[in-house]
């Protein structure tokens, strides 16, 4: 099969699911097989991409020409790839879930959830393919709209008004900034074409770059860089398979892949680094690590605290982003997927915890594990990978970040990400430590084993063995994201 | 050949459907006929816009009568993109009246409604097609007459009240264009444009021109509902029969819009425009009043049609604000505007029209829970307003890209900022119509007995909100003619 053949299957198999999900949504097993089946196909096509792309291929697709010189086109590289892969294979995994949640949820609107739930991924894979900016702006705002009705899916007050929140948070940033920070882009380079290096060296002086670049850091709020994140948290009153592929995978890390689709092909990282305004950015990025991290402390709702660890842990990638070195390009690009791994599970486990317990808050944790050991276990490897101990793939990405902090020479800011990680040890390790070692309330005592659903389980379980694979596997994702930074030492 | 005599056609063809509606006092039949008419005007403007793309400007003298002293129709770029938008969204909205009248306007009445909708429609088209002065103003005042009929026949009483106060304005507006062509005339002795263009520069200094210059910005402010100016069209909007209000929303400004671009542009020229007289510096302020003041108003409307009276308001200020930058770039977008917003205003004014088929009005209390009983509709409403916002792939995307280079290009980037935080005001506006139609359960009245809308009329609707997507993705039409119509109007070669 040839690339762009590929290519088309990749691009248009989400939004081709979403419309058969939509009109042929009246049996639930339906639109339940349409789900995985999408899935699988995607994830089928983009991985007969990977080989050649991984060699040095690019290959495109033009769509259409909205303004003259501006197209909307597709390209494949390395870095997008990695985010359609990472998207896609945990797509299937989170389509298994929802069958089991949403029917032991006994939740309502299916069909809507379904659609929505693909167009969200089409719109995903819209941007990690986009060919230039403002591709990759038009897909970022239709992220953002497609996953709206997912976040509102209760349709309940407190659902309308943190979908107001959602809404507002994410879009205002988009239109205020960001579209402002495209426009003055070509405006300044004349192209928004990603280029090898970037493209705005040397266009204005640099304390208008340092402005540009700040309406890029803040404008892509999905990037959830403080003071712009209480979407995050707000979106966590969406079902739970929303709130963990879409809000621990597809959308965040749609915002940090932007951040850094702008550093690599827009800026360049020499150009980043030699900016003023990087040096306040940074101390951003290092503020919103600790306060999320002390935040998440604080919460006592177990998705709200995950919620703000997201905050954190997003924080690091923009963190190793902005450093603008080879090691913290790479450090964020393994961030990005062991992040992922680790958050997803967290989110499935919570998922699980309330569908057999219905419990919600850390403080009603005690004696869980008893009852649900599978899941309490699986809670602790997702923790692991997230905090960065072995044997869990977070060790990596932190690794090359906290290097990252030393090759810059921002001793400071080492100090920032070992305290954060040492908070997030905290925050999270108390949840498997209660479940485990503190005795079970009197009405769950002796009852046994009581799991959530097969299909939940399953998910668990895959994506917690996803976590600890990548610690013995860390070695393919460091050869593709050595590919984003070619030239630089690290032979 | 009967290609010579287009933009004569395109004039007689609605004018002579008039009293034919009017005479055989049918209501089939009068809808009938108007639709035909208008959908043969399209074609004509069609055939115009085609004809100016390939051949240049078209001259046509009416009667043979030579230029200047005949009254001359001149057609170029610019006016046959207005005629185009004009007769395409009149002929839309004509496919949608048929049970949207009947519904709305006393049964006896109808054939005259049909009347004055033709009338109407041939003012603006007569506007936008001469070459004379003074025939211009026939026309506006044709038109006018004709919309003033068109408002009061709707059957809520404020309607009354509505048109005579648009009456009221609108007679003013009419007023000071006269007396500014009058002046004109008196300093020059001719009344054709270009003409007036070549005589013009000679006699820039005095300050009867000054003065005619005045009334004339003044006159047809009043006509595009420029803030402070625009005390008329809320009302307006909001009490007219939808049919109207879609109709002269997405037409009527517009048109008076062009009225201004010729007046400034191609009579007036840039520099006594913009270079003697400061014109950019008091538009760019009445632009940003309007943007933000309009918006916010609209904010806190409970009627919807009023709600979307206000957003015109402040679109227009988008319209003015091109203007003022005075460069290729800013008239671009200020004519791209003027088509998009056409399109986006048509398409929602038609969603609203039916949801007043169903609900006999359209007030916040009457949206709660439309997502669920009117669906198709109120995803029309939806997509509309998203292009109003401006989101990517709408044509709403393209009008604020090519505002925000325009602003970029000239170094104000303030004003790039005030665009994209005015359109953040429109997320809001539009997003409490939809939080109340998605989130809120039906009032216990409606639920069970409203369906909805009529095939006969989501059509139409959704083929305006079809064009909205499309010319937000394929801008290859809407932009290659706006930029050439900007490069004519400067005077600017390729």
């Amino acid at each position: 099969m040839s690339a762009t053949i590929a290519l088309q299957l990749a691009f248009w198999t989400p939004l081709t699911g979403a419309l058969l999900i939509a009109f042929n949504g009246r049996h639930p097993a339906v639109r339940e097989a349409l789900t995985i089946i999408t899935a699988i196909l995607l994830f089928a096509s983009l991985a007969v991409l990977a080989p050649a792309v991984f060699d040095g291929a690019r290959p495109g697709l033009m769509m259409a020409e909205p303004l003259p010189g501006l197209s909307l086109q597709l390209t494949v590289e390395p870095l997008g790839l990695l985010f359609a892969l990472l998207a896609s294979l945990l797509w299937i995994v989170t389509s298994v879930y929802s069958v089991g949640y949403m029917r032991a949820r006994q939740e309502t609107n299916l069909t809507r959830f379904y659609t929505c739930f693909a167009l969200s991924l089409w719109t995903a894979m819209g941007m990690a393919l986009a060919g230039n900016l403002l591709t990759l702006f038009v897909f970022y705002e239709l992220l953002t709209l497609s996953t709206y009705p997912l976040v509102t899916h209760s349709g309940s007050e407190q659902a309308r008004r943190s979908g107001r929140l959602y809404l507002g948070l994410l879009l205002a940033p988009s239109l205020g900034f960001l579209l402002f920070a495209l426009i003055w882009t070509w405006q300044l380079a004349g192209t928004l074409d990603f280029v090898e290096g970037g493209s705005l060296r040397g266009t204005a002086s640099p304390a208008l770059l340092g402005i540009l670049f700040a309406l890029y850091a803040f404008g892509i709020s999905k990037a959830a860089l403080m003071p712009l994140h209480r979407w995050l948290p707000a979106a966590m009153v969406a079902p739970t398979p929303v709130s963990a592929l879409l809000h621990a995978v597809a959308v965040v890390k749609g915002g940090v892949f932007f951040l850094l689709k702008v550093t690599l092909y827009v800026f360049g990282i020499d150009l980043v680094a030699e900016l003023q305004a990087t040096q306040w950015l940074l101390y951003v990025a290092a503020a919103t690590i600790l306060l999320a991290s002390l935040v998440a402390l604080s919460k006592d709702n177990l998705k709200a605290r995950l919620a703000y660890s997201t905050i954190s842990q997003l924080g690091y990638i923009v963190l190793g982003t902005f450093l603008a070195t080879s090691s913290g390009i790479i450090g964020s690009t393994l961030h990005m997927v062991m992040h992922a791994f680790g958050k997803i599970t967290l989110f499935f486990c919570a998922g699980a915890i309330l569908l057999a317990t219905q419990k919600t808050a850390v403080s009603q944790m005690h004696g869980v594990g008893r009852n649900m050991p599978f899941t309490m276990s699986a809670f602790l490897i997702g923790s692991l990978c997230i905090i960065g101990l072995p044997p869990a793939g977070g060790v990596w990405s932190k690794w090359f970040l906290m290097l990252a902090t030393l090759e810059a020479g921002h001793q400071a800011l080492l100090v920032v990400l070992m305290a954060s990680s040492l908070l997030s040890a905290l925050y999270l390790l108390t949840v498997p430590l209660r479940g485990f070692f503190y005795p079970s309330p009197a009405d769950m005592a002796g009852k046994g084993i009581r799991e959530a659903p097969l299909a939940c389980l399953l998910a668990i379980g895959l994506t917690a063995s996803g976590c600890v694979g990548l610690f013995f596997y860390a070695d393919s994702l460091y050869a593709i994201a050595r590919l984003l930074t070619p030239g630089d030492g690290h032979g | 050949m009967i290609t010579q005599h287009l933009p004569i056609l395109q004039v007689i063809v609605p004018l002579l459907t008039a009293p034919l509606c009017l005479l055989v006092q049918d209501r089939r039949f009068a809808w009938g006929v108007s639709l035909a008419a208008s959908w043969t005007a399209f074609l004509i403007a069609a055939l115009l816009l085609d004809q100016t793309l390939e051949q240049g400007v078209i001259s046509y003298e009416l009667g043979g009568w030579p230029t200047p002293w005949g009254i001359e129709y001149r057609v170029d770029t610019v006016n046959a993109f207005v005629l185009l938008i004009v007769a395409a969204i009149s002929s839309v909205v004509l496919l949608f009246a048929q049970r949207s009248v009947a519904k709305e306007i006393l049964f006896t009445r109808i054939p005259l409604f049909y009347t004055a909708y033709m009338l109407c429609l041939a003012g603006l088209l007569g506007i936008t097609v001469t070459g004379d002065v003074f025939n211009l103003f026939v026309f506006m005042e044709i038109s006018a007459l004709s919309s003033y009929t068109l408002i009061a026949l709707s059957e809520q009483r404020r309607a009354l009240t509505a048109a005579y106060q648009y009456l009221f304005m609108g007679t003013i507006g009419a007023t000071f264009i006269l007396i500014g062509i009058g002046l004109l005339y008196m300093m020059t002795g001719t009344l054709n444009m270009q003409d007036l263009s070549q005589r013009l520069p000679a006699v820039t200094g005095t300050r009867t021109v000054e003065t005619a210059f005045a009334f004339l910005t003044v006159g047809i402010s009043i006509k595009i509902a420029l803030v402070p100016l625009h005390l008329w069209l809320p009302n307006a909007y909001a009490y007219a029969p939808s049919v109207v209000s879609a109709f002269i929303a997405a037409t009527a400004t517009k048109v008076a819009f062009y009225v201004l671009l010729r007046f400034m542009f191609t009579i007036f020229g840039v520099s006594f425009a913009f270079k003697t007289m400061p014109l950019n510096f008091i538009f760019m302020v009445l632009a940003l009043a309007a943007m933000f003041a309009g918006s916010t108003a609209a904010i806190f409307q409970d009627n919807i049609k009023r709600l979307l009276a206000y957003s015109s308001i402040a679109q227009i200020g988008y319209m003015i604000l091109g203007i003022s930058f005075a460069s290729v770039t800013g008239l671009t977008a200020a004519i791209l505007h003027l088509f998009n917003h056409a399109l986006m205003k048509g398409a929602l004014f038609l969603s609203l029209g039916c949801i007043v088929y169903r609900l006999g009005m359209a007030n916040m209390e009457q949206m709660r829970g439309l997502g669920r009983l009117m669906p198709w509709t109120m995803a029309a409403f939806v997509i509309g307003g998203l292009s109003l916002i401006g989101v990517p792939l709408t044509v709403g995307f393209i009008s604020k890209w090519y505002l925000v280079v325009g602003a970029l290009e000239r170094g104000w980037w303030p004003l790039a900022v005030a665009v994209l935080v005015a359109s953040l005001l429109a997320l809001v506006y539009v997003w409490r119509v939809v939080e109340v139609a998605y989130f809120q359960a039906p009032s216990p009245a409606h639920a069970g007995e409203i369906r909805e809308a009529p095939r006969s009329m989501l059509l139409p609707t959704w083929a305006l909100i079809i064009a909205n997507l499309y010319f937000g993705i394929d801008t290859s039409l809407t932009v290659g003619v706006a930029s050439q119509a900007a490069r004519q109007l400067l005077g600017v070669s390729e």
